[in-house]
């Protein structure tokens, strides 16, 4: 296994983790334009909560967070597949795949 | 090691960054490969050498892929999508800021983690693949069962929501060509033989 030499403190993690999260926030918010966009910042927020959840693993010597990681990815890779299924029945019925679009259930 | 942190730390903000804010949707499927193959080595550097793998292979090789194809199937039109980024742009930026500086202060004021430093994982000179099966298989068993159950009605989702039936297509129906009977489609006729001797 892997030794290190030199550690690396967890606050630069979780400041990453921070940055990572709100980077991907702010893709929610601004690209109203294409869902897509919108679907490549949740699979952000996902890899900052991951990223997070490594740091803490290996900080507190527990595998359990490792283990999360995994069911996390298993979730974004389900949640990836049916995004893009439905993207792809939404552009078949719309012609476009903008956020503004989506108004049909407006009542 | 501190050096390759900031490296793969800068490399995967610089690149979340541009997925946010380019305009052609490819670039920023790319940009995503980047910023997932940067934290894989982050990973490595916490000394989770199996989920780095995992992320590579589950990410750049099925997700970003899948997002590959649906960008390029779907056909968009760049200069359609260009005259849309400004009217969200100041209420998403303080959005964002309200988070960041929030996420900031409740993790630099964590006194739990502020002088220690993480090491890695080795209780019994097991490997990390090793530690994760023999937890993964035994504890949360039943979590693992159900993580599968997840992915079978993804998949089964996935194709019924793009299963399209056209009409006017010339295609095989089995039943009907198993069901088929000797009686339905061959008719025995005596012909009369005329020209006997």
């Amino acid at each position: 296994m892997l030794k290190m030499t030199m550690p690396i403190n967890p606050t630069y993690f979780t400041l990453l983790s921070a940055l990572l999260f709100s980077i991907g926030m702010l893709g929610i918010f601004l690209n109203r334009r294409s869902i897509i966009i919108i679907l490549m910042s949740i699979e952000l927020l996902l890899l900052s909560v991951n990223i997070n959840l490594v740091a803490f693993s290996a900080f507190h010597q527990n595998i359990t967070g490792q283990i999360f990681t995994m069911f996390v990815l298993t979730v974004a890779a389900a949640e990836a597949a049916i995004g893009l299924a439905i993207l792809v029945v939404f552009f078949r019925n719309k012609g476009s795949i903008k956020v503004e679009d989506t108004q049909q259930l407006k009542g | 090691m501190n050096l390759f942190f900031f490296l793969f730390a800068s490399i995967t903000v610089l690149s979340a960054i541009a997925v946010i804010s380019s305009r052609n949707p490819v670039h920023s499927v790319l940009f995503l490969i980047l910023a997932f193959v940067n934290s894989a080595g982050l990973f490595v550097l916490a000394g989770a050498e199996f989920l780095a793998m995992i992320l590579l292979i589950v990410y750049v090789g099925a997700v970003a892929v899948l997002f590959l194809f649906v960008v390029m199937m779907l056909n968009i039109s760049l200069e359609e999508i260009k005259n849309q980024v400004k009217k969200y742009f100041y209420s998403g930026l303080f959005v964002g800021l309200v988070l960041m500086v929030e996420l900031f202060f409740s993790f630099s004021n964590l006194d739990l983690i502020r002088n220690k430093n993480i090491e890695v994982i080795n209780n019994k000179n097991l490997t990390n693949t090793h530690l994760i099966g023999s937890v993964m298989y035994t504890e949360y068993f039943f979590v693992f069962q159900l993580s599968g159950c997840i992915l079978l009605v993804a998949m089964i989702g996935a194709i019924v929501l793009t299963l399209r039936r056209r009409e006017g297509v010339l295609r095989q129906d089995i039943s009907k060509q198993v069901s088929r009977k000797k009686k339905d489609s061959i008719e025995l006729i005596n012909v009369k033989n005329d020209n006997a001797n």
